[in-house]
C-alpha cells in the first residue's frame, strides 16, 4: 500500500508491539486463583499488542484526525444526502432520562419517551400525508421490507393471490428491487421516458391484475420529480395495485408536496438523511413507515397508541409482526424529534426550498462544462455524466478521486445506471454558497486539467494519507484482518 | 471491431458456435460490456447441468461500479463453466473473447444462434448507445 506522510498511520498499532511493554499495572491478586476448565477455552494464545497507554491514545487520536466527515468537508455523495446534523439534536439525544432508559423499563417510567414517539409519529404522519405511522424499523430499506410487506398481506388479506409483480422503474434506488424480492415479489423494471419520467405506457403495459404495485423514489435518483406522478398512481390503482414511496429523498419535498395527497399508499422516511441524524458509517439509521388509515392495520409492531393521558405500546390488528427487537432506534428517533421542533413549520419548508435551490444553481453552473443528460429544473440533486471527460482520458473514477484532492468527499458515481459515468451531485440545504461556489469551481479546474494533465487527474488523489487504493484487488483478494505471519 | 466468427445479444453476450453436430458452443460477454462494467470482481454462473434459456437471468456479474444480471444469449443445458473466473475473474477484463468466456452450452436448437446479432450489427448497435 502506498502511504502518505501521516507518521500515526504507518503501523498498525499490532506492529507497534514491543515485548513485556505495559499500558496497564494490575494489583496482586488478593483472592484463591480460580483456573478456567481447559474445554472452556477457545485458544491457548491471544496475541495482544504490548503497548504504552500514550501510545494507545496517540494512536487512536490519530486515526480520528483522518475521518472525513460533514463536520470537516463539504460532502456531496448524492442521494445520501450528508447535510449538517444540529449539535442540538444530540444534546437532547445525550439528556440522561432519554439516554438512561432501558427498552424493558416499565411503561409507567416510560411516559415521556413515549410521548416523544406518539408525538414524532404525529409529525412525520402530517409531513407525509400518510397518518399512521411505525417507527419501528431500523434503515432505509428495511423500512421498504416492511411497507412491501404490508401491501402483500393487504392483497393476501383480500383473497388476492396472483398479485406476484413489482414494478420498479430504472430510477429507483437500488435497494427496492432486493426490498421487493425479498417480500416474495417478482421485479419488473420499468424504463424511463427521455425527460426521466416513468413511461406511462411502459406502466401501462405492466398493470394487470398480477400487479401488486409499484414502487417509486420520489423525486428520483435522477434528482426530477416525475410530472407524471399522479397519472403514475391513478393506473396502477386502477389495475387494484399499491404505490410504495421510497422518502430517501424528500428534503426536496419537505413541508410543500405530502405523498398521500399524490396518491402515494405507504413509504418510509430516512431519518437519518431528511431529519439530520448522524449516518455515514453504517448507522444507526431510523426508516418509519408511513401509510393510509386504510394499510395502518398492517404496520410494523410496536406503534405508540395514547390512550387517556397515558401512552401504551400496540400491536396492529393485522400487523406484520415485529421487524426489530424493541420499538426502533431510540436515539435517532429522539434527534430527529428534536430537529423538527427546532426547525417548525416555516423552517421546514427551508430545508426544501434551499436543498431545490443549491442543486439548481450548481447544476446551472456545471452544465456548461459537463454534459447533463436530463436537462430540465432538478430537485435536491443533479446527475451529470463525465462522458465528455472520458473522451478526453479521464472517466467519472479518475474525477471523483481528484476531487479529493482539492478537500471535498467524491459525489456518488456510476449511478444511477441509466446515465454512463455518472456523477450524482447532491450540495444539501446545509452548505454556503461560498462552499458550493469552491466546488464548482473545482471541477471546473479539473475539466481543465483532464486536457492539460491527463496523468496528474488520473493518478489522484495525491495528497490523502493513502494513494489511490486498487478497488478491484481488493474485492478480489480481500484482506480483512491483521495476521501474525504476514507480511505487511 | 468485435470477431465475426460469432453472434450477438443486445444484452451484450456473445455466443459461439462450435459443432453443429453436437450442438456445442460457448458463450461469454462482450468487450463492450466488460468496458461499461469496469474492473470486474466476482462472478454468480449456472451450476453445470442447468437449463439455460434466451434472454433469461442465468447469472450476475460484480465489477467494482455495480452487480449487473447476466442473461443467456441462447436456450439450452450447461455443460462447462469457466472455474477459472472463479478466482481470476479479470480474465473477461482482459480477453472477454477468448480465455474470459462463461459457459458452454448443448444448444437445444441452433438456429436460435443464427438468429441472433452479426458483429457489424452489434457495432453499429453499440455505437448508437
Amino acid at each position: 500500500m502506498k502511504q502518505g506522510g501521516n507518521r500515526q498511520t504507518e503501523k498498525l498499532l499490532m506492529q507497534r508491539s514491543v515485548p513485556g511493554r505495559v499500558g496497564a499495572v494490575l494489583p496482586d491478586l488478593d483472592v484463591p486463583a480460580q483456573p478456567l476448565p481447559d474445554d472452556a477455552l477457545l485458544r491457548n494464545e491471544l496475541p495482544l499488542p504490548e503497548v504504552s497507554e500514550p501510545e494507545v491514545v496517540q494512536y487512536f487520536t490519530g486515526l480520528s484526525q483522518l475521518n472525513f466527515s460533514i463536520d470537516t468537508h463539504f460532502y456531496p455523495l448524492g442521494s445520501c444526502t450528508m447535510k449538517y446534523n444540529p449539535k442540538i439534536n444530540d444534546e437532547v439525544a445525550f439528556q440522561p432520562g432519554f439516554a438512561g432508559i432501558h427498552p424493558l423499563q416499565p411503561i409507567e417510567q416510560s411516559q415521556g419517551a413515549l410521548e416523544l414517539l406518539h408525538k414524532l409519529q404525529g409529525f412525520l404522519g402530517e409531513i407525509t400525508g400518510l397518518p399512521a405511522v411505525s417507527l419501528a424499523t431500523l434503515a432505509g430499506a428495511h423500512g421498504e421490507l416492511g411497507g412491501m410487506l404490508m401491501i402483500r398481506a393487504h392483497h393476501l388479506a383480500n383473497g388476492d393471490t396472483g398479485r406476484r409483480k413489482v414494478a420498479i422503474p430504472d430510477s429507483a434506488h437500488g435497494t427496492n428491487p432486493a426490498s421487493a424480492a425479498m417480500a416474495g415479489f417478482e421485479v419488473v423494471e420499468l424504463a424511463s421516458d427521455k425527460d426521466g419520467n416513468v413511461d406511462l405506457d411502459g406502466l401501462r403495459a405492466v398493470a394487470g391484475p398480477d400487479l401488486a404495485g409499484v414502487m417509486i423514489t420520489l423525486p428520483s435518483t435522477l434528482g426530477l420529480f416525475d410530472t407524471n406522478i399522479v397519472e403514475v398512481c391513478r393506473i396502477v390503482h386502477e389495475a387494484g395495485g399499491l404505490v410504495y414511496g421510497d422518502g430517501a429523498n424528500m428534503n426536496a419535498l419537505l413541508g410543500r408536496v405530502k405523498l398521500g395527497d399524490l396518491g402515494f399508499d405507504v413509504a418510509h422516511l430516512n431519518l437519518h438523511k431528511t431529519f439530520s441524524t448522524p449516518h455515514g458509517g453504517g448507522g444507526p439509521g431510523a426508516g418509519p413507515v408511513c401509510t393510509t388509515s386504510q394499510l395502518a392495520p398492517y404496520l410494523a409492531a410496536p406503534i405508540v397508541t395514547k390512550r387517556g393521558e397515558s401512552f401504551e405500546l400496540s400491536t396492529p390488528e393485522k400487523s406484520i409482526g415485529k421487524l426489530s427487537g424493541f420499538h426502533g432506534n431510540f436515539g435517532v428517533l429522539v434527534r430527529a424529534y428534536t430537529y423538527i421542533r427546532t426547525l417548525g413549520d416555516a423552517g421546514i419548508k427551508s430545508i426544501s426550498g434551499n436543498a431545490v435551490l443549491n442543486a439548481n444553481y450548481m447544476m446551472n453552473e456545471l452544465k456548461g462544462t459537463y454534459h447533463l443528460p436530463y436537462d430540465r429544473t432538478c430537485m435536491h440533486e443533479a446527475v451529470f455524466s463525465a462522458d465528455l471527460q472520458k473522451e478526453r482520458g479521464s472517466s467519472g473514477l479518475e474525477i471523483a478521486k481528484r476531487l479529493l484532492d482539492y478537500g471535498f468527499h467524491a459525489p456518488t458515481m456510476y449511478f444511477p445506471l441509466i446515465v454512463h459515468e455518472a456523477l450524482m451531485i447532491e450540495p444539501t440545504e446545509s452548505e454556503t454558497k461560498e462552499t458550493i461556489d469552491a466546488f464548482i469551481q473545482a471541477l471546473i479546474d479539473i475539466d481543465r486539467e483532464v486536457t492539460e494533465d491527463t496523468q496528474l487527474v488520473n493518478n489522484a488523489p495525491h495528497t490523502t494519507p493513502v494513494a489511490r487504493l486498487d478497488e478491484a484487488r481488493a474485492a478480489r483478494q480481500p484482506d480483512l484482518r491483521w495476521q501474525p505471519d504476514a507480511a505487511d | 471491431m468485435s470477431p465475426e466468427d460469432r453472434k450477438y445479444t443486445q444484452e451484450h453476450e456473445w455466443i459461439k458456435v462450435e459443432d453443429v453436430a453436437t450442438k456445442t458452443a460457448v458463450a461469454g460477454i462482450t468487450d463492450f460490456a466488460q468496458d461499461q462494467l469496469g474492473d470486474i470482481v466476482y462472478f454468480e454462473l449456472p451450476k453445470v447441468g442447468e437449463n439455460v434459456t434466451h434472454l433469461v437471468k442465468m447469472g450476475e456479474v460484480e465489477s467494482v461500479k455495480a452487480v449487473s444480471d447476466l442473461f443467456s444469449p441462447i436456450t439450452g443445458e450447461v455443460s462447462e463453466i469457466n472455474e477459472k473466473l472463479l478466482d481470476h475473474p479479470e480474465l473477461v477484463n482482459q480477453d472477454p473473447f477468448g480465455e474470459g468466456w462463461l459457459i458452454k452450452v448443448t444448444m437445444n436448437d441452433v438456429a436460435e444462434a443464427e438468429g441472433l446479432m452479426s458483429a457489424q450489427d452489434y457495432d453499429a448497435y453499440t455505437a448508437g448507445l
